[in-house]
């Protein structure tokens, strides 16, 4: 399988190969978590996450803090309030101790700044070569407010895209750790939990239509999926995404797009027009959110496709990728 | 096209009696007469036609005598229940005749900017439907006043049946607004103020044959400098027409050859030397030994051209890659901000086609760009097969259908990743297929998944077939030349999907129609950051240098980004490829020629250039084993030389050297060992003069039989073409819908 890279085939993965055995409406729908109806009103929120990263440790974090952080964001992009947590380890035979403790210090300090425990777990050891040092999944449930309706199926043409701030900081600072690049400035991992600020957004704009957190794959993935999934447009201003210097002169070395790139600590939010102003304010409020930006929006034309608009008033249809960092151009 | 008065004429002078009739794509004869005279009628047929008519077949069988005395000429059968492919003609440009009509006060037609005759003018970009006739035509709103209608139904008359004939009186008005002043005029008033205002130095849209141009003054420094801002188009070459060929003449030295492609019927644009000492603006084409010049297409250039500065800048109106503006609204919308004026008109342009571009390479015409003056004119396949579309690659794209053995190519329609481009591609396969009458069975496409070509294949729900992208240039260069191999293929390009999940550009392949063979090809670099190094050939000359094993201290000059991009191509895991284009590129970076590119192939462009003024130069040394061409003893040469103070004009010259005689050892060494002793030269780098010329002279010397491009780009926009006639073959094999 050549299908890793978060793009075109993961996605082409799962839907023709692994869906189909499993159909049912809370799968369906695709979202990062899955919201069950418990009867008498109360809903939870219940999703399932794996973490595989290398280098384990990284500039912002390391695989235990993104386990938590990753997990209690797919719970709050669905509006969910983090209850409880899940961890188990997939060992590999060789790993140092003090690594393993690390790691679980890691995990303990992110779920205890969360306020969410880790209620339950399992660890297995594999054989040397069979893993790659350490593989954590986490998964999560949430109690999701009365009368909240968030997902894809609530967006609309018109509606205006926000994110909460600098595009591709995890992955550049995983990639350049990875190829030894050591680059001036500042590339640490934008790994965080988003449940604060997510609930700030939605008390200051309850019309949100959609939260997302982008993060293999980048905003690009958030987007394409969204715009084929509801065949809507989708338009980008390029030079309205805000990324760091250091994280844009990283890309440029390594010829990716911002756009592309993993992000562990942020959002990006469908809102209706007249939401925007309250929305950027809330997330600007909030010290995860100061560099929230309005980068595009919905659109009935070209149905089914994101377009960036460059700088210099060109156009450009964005899509995953199927082969990464295979050239196109002749 | 312009058949049925030839047609007419030639019968009535043999007194035959009988009928000419258009039908869709053919023309229908019946004569009637003594046997000899009826034998001379069919003999004399082919060579009395005037152009733009020709003959592609000729296909003569007796009838019963119906005692027909008279010759007529009769209505246009539409509606045919088989319907053959039809003949759209091509747009032509104002041929002498009507030129000296336009100059001729006293003519019904002086200075008209719409005349044309049946031997000249638009064709193709006005026809709304088939088949070809003015009610089916933007000319469709114009009624022909009581003389124009009478030449029109005069058989003898130049214009008998010119569809889009019209004279000052009955046909399309000139406009012209200036986006400041708001300044207007009408009709020749119009002419003159835009003529005026470019004169002044101002930029001026102009509608022309198959899209909007922005035009300027050729020789004015700040002019064509205000244009590169205002397009964000900061080296990219820019074509210029001349008023007549006394005024190229001053620009560029020309050979017959080049006379004569200038005058042809079709107005390429045509690559010719610069002279020196030119009073063009330097900004017209910098750092480059070439520049493309043409002559006006259309005879409103030709007032333009007369009035205002005789040599202009002529670029496609356009915006960032967008395709080219059709109608006066969008040409008013996209070019808001760019042209300080616009010489509209009220015919409207139906259908987009570009300036075309060709350059003489070695003894052919070959084409850069085919578009206005070639498209639709269709190509004769080497095998028949069921009806098929082929979608190209991703730059420079063309489609193209085939069916029975023939092959419409779209017009060059741009870089598909513009999504009004990808609209564009959409509907140059609807009309094709509507004007070729070819619904197709099965779509051909190339590998690599990220092509948009690639993706709208696959989503069409129509059979596909995959094609290698090398494969297809030469299957491209086959076809056109009405072979199917086998035959030595030299694919020299920048980047294509190989079949092991490489870039390829640089190969020599064993191929013929079905059948592909990889039996040698360039070593690979590796491109640190993907397609960022082919935008920075900095990163080759990095990647060139280590590889060789050379000290990389050379490139200090590019700063803070060397050390990392160096632990890229240490650590990470860039792709690699053994393009041509590559290499070359990596070896103007390391002369130092271009850093960065602002437009496709300008680094091997410049390189090029630079070689240009050298003589013949002896070729570096370079490995040949297994089937690696191995290039580093000539980056190892090359850096001792850079080293010694030697010039890079030489050095360029004897990189393209190498690149030829590598060509030939690889070409031999495979003849020796069985293959075919016919090459094809294909891919990009072939429209690069000094390489195909050298590639050629050593192979031909040798006794190699060598086939250039003449129809096609040997660039991607050729792609089209070598898919058709790959899937052609494969499916003559299988029905569709099936695989191996
Ligand atoms: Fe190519
Ligand atoms: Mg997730
Ligand atoms: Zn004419
Ligand atoms: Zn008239």
């Amino acid at each position: 399988m050549g299908h890793g890279s978060g793009g075109r085939l993961t996605s082409q993965l799962i839907e023709e190969r692994i869906l189909p055995a499993f159909r049912n409406p809370a799968l369906e729908a695709l979202d990062d978590q899955a919201v069950l109806d418990l009867g008498r009103g109360s809903r939870i929120a219940f999703t399932t996450d794996s973490y595989v990263v290398s280098p384990i440790f990284f500039p912002g974090g390391d695989i235990g803090s993104l386990a938590v952080h990753g997990t209690v964001n797919d719970l709050a992009m669905g509006g969910a309030v983090p209850v409880a947590l899940s961890l188990s380890l997939i060992l590999e035979e060789g790993l140092p101790l003090a690594d393993l403790e690390r790691v679980i210090e890691s995990a303990r300090a992110a779920a205890n700044a969360v306020g969410v425990p880790v209620v339950t777990g399992d660890t297995k050891v594999v054989g040397h070569g069979s893993g790659d040092g350490i593989f954590i999944n986490t998964s999560g449930i949430g109690v999701v407010p009365d009368g909240l309706e968030l997902g894809s199926a609530h967006v609309r043409p018109g509606d205006q895209i926000l994110v909460s701030g600098t595009l591709g900081d995890h992955g550049i600072a995983v990639l350049a750790q990875r190829q030894r690049l050591e680059l001036e400035g500042e590339l640490t991992s934008d790994s965080a939990p988003l449940h604060g600020l997510a609930q700030a957004l939605l008390v200051a704009c309850p019309g949100v239509r959609m939260m997302r957190d982008p993060t293999r794959g980048g905003l690009a993935a958030t987007l394409v999926e969204v715009a084929s999934r509801r065949r809507l447009g989708i338009e980008v201003a390029e030079a309205a995404l805000p990324v760091k210097d250091a994280v844009r002169g990283a890309c440029e070395l390594l010829g990716l797009e911002p756009i592309h790139v993993a992000n562990e600590g942020k959002l990006v939010a469908f809102v209706p027009e007249d939401g925007v102003d309250a929305a950027l304010a809330a997330l600007r409020d909030h010290p995860l959110g100061r560099d929230a930006a309005w980068i595009g929006r919905v659109t009935s034309d070209r149905p089914g496709t994101v377009v960036l608009r460059t700088p210099v008033g060109g156009m450009r249809i964005l899509d995953l990728p199927y082969a990464e960092l295979l050239p196109r151009i002749c | 096209m312009g058949m049925r008065p030839s047609v007419y004429r030639l019968a009535s002078a043999l007194e035959l009696g009988g009928m000419v009739r258009n039908e869709l794509g053919s023309v229908w004869i019946e004569v009637e007469g003594p046997q000899d005279r009826v034998s001379a009628f069919v003999r004399d047929l082919p060579g009395s036609l005037a152009l733009p008519a020709r003959v592609d077949e000729l296909e003569a069988s007796p009838l019963a005598p119906l005692g027909e005395d008279r010759f007529v000429i009769a209505e246009t059968l539409t509606g045919a229940a088989t319907a053959p492919p039809a003949a759209i003609p091509a747009d032509l440009g104002p041929c002498d005749a009507c030129l000296r009509e336009l100059e001729d006060p006293d003519g019904r037609r002086h200075r008209h900017p719409f005349i044309n005759c049946t031997s000249c003018g638009p064709r193709y970009t006005v026809v709304r439907s088939l088949p070809y006739g003015r009610e089916r035509t933007a000319m469709r709103p114009f009624t022909l006043c009581d003389p124009c209608a009478r030449e029109f139904e005069d058989p003898a008359d130049r214009r008998f049946h010119a569809e889009p004939s019209s004279c000052p009186t009955c046909g399309p008005r000139l406009s012209f607004v200036h986006s400041v002043s708001d300044e207007r005029a009408f009709g020749e008033e119009a002419l003159s103020a835009a003529a005026k205002a470019l004169r002044s130095g101002a930029i001026v849209a102009v509608k022309g044959a198959g899209g909007f141009v922005l035009a300027c003054d050729a020789t004015r420094d700040e002019a064509v400098a205000k244009l590169r801002e205002r397009k964000h188009r900061p080296h990219k070459p820019f074509a210029v027409m001349g008023r007549d060929l006394a005024a190229l003449e001053a620009v560029a030295l020309l050979d017959d050859d080049e006379r004569s492609s200038l005058r042809s019927p079709e107005r390429p644009i045509v690559l010719c030397r610069k002279r020196d000492g030119s009073p063009l603006s330097s900004r017209v084409a910098p750092a480059l030994g070439d520049v493309g010049v043409f002559l006006p297409p259309t005879p409103l250039q030709h007032l333009l051209l007369a009035d205002g500065p005789p040599l202009q800048v002529m670029t496609s109106g356009n915006r960032g890659g967008a395709p080219i503006a059709r109608t006066n609204d969008e040409a008013l919308a996209a070019l808001h901000g760019i042209a300080d004026a616009f010489l509209l008109h009220d015919r409207e342009i139906e259908v987009r086609a570009d300036d075309s571009v060709v350059r003489m390479i070695g003894r052919e015409r070959a084409p850069i760009r085919r578009a206005r003056g070639f498209v639709p004119d269709s190509i004769r396949l080497p095998v028949d097969g069921p009806p098929l579309l082929a979608v190209g690659a991703g730059e420079k794209n063309t489609v193209c259908l085939a069916g029975g053995g023939r092959a419409w190519l779209s017009p060059h329609l741009g870089d598909l990743d513009h999504p009004d481009v990808l609209e564009v591609f959409r509907e140059a396969i609807a009309r094709l297929s509507r004007f070729a009458g070819i619904q197709p069975t099965a779509v051909v496409h190339d590998l690599h998944p990220d092509l948009r070509s690639t993706r709208w294949a696959r989503e069409s729900g129509l059979p596909c077939i995959p094609v290698q992208h090398h494969h297809a240039h030469v299957a491209s260069c086959l076809a056109e030349h009405g072979r199917t191999g086998p035959v030595l293929g030299v694919a020299f390009d920048g980047t294509g999907l190989g079949t092991d999940g490489t870039m390829w550009g640089g190969e020599i392949l064993l191929a013929d129609l079905q059948r592909c063979e990889r039996i040698a090809h360039l070593r690979p670099l590796p491109l640190a950051g993907g397609e960022a190094a082919i935008r920075q050939p900095w990163r080759l000359a990095l990647a060139a240098l280590l590889d060789a094993g050379e000290s990389v201290n050379r490139l200090k000059w590019v700063g803070p980004r060397l050390e990392p991009a160096r632990r890229i191509l240490e650590h990470g895991s860039p792709p690699l490829a053994t393009g041509a284009g590559r290499w070359l590129d990596g070896v103007a970076s390391l002369c130092r020629l271009r850093e960065e590119i602002t437009y496709e192939g300008q680094a091997a462009t410049e390189l090029e250039s630079a070689a240009s003024s050298c003589p013949p130069q002896p070729a570096f040394a370079f490995d040949f084993t297994g089937t690696r061409i191995d290039l580093r003893p000539a980056i190892r040469e090359l850096v001792r030389e850079l080293d010694r103070g030697v010039g890079v004009p030489v050095l360029a010259a004897r990189f393209h050297a190498t690149l030829a005689a590598a060509i030939h050892v690889a070409c031999r060494r495979a003849r020796d060992e069985g293959g075919p002793s016919v090459v094809a030269l294909t891919g990009g780098c072939f429209q690069n003069r000094r390489l195909s010329d050298e590639a050629t002279a050593h192979l031909e010397s040798d006794g190699f039989e060598v086939l250039h491009h003449r129809l096609v780009p040997a660039n991607d926009g050729g792609i089209s073409l070598g898919q058709a006639a790959i899937g052609s073959r494969l499916l003559a094999e299988r029905p569709p819908g099936r695989s191996d």
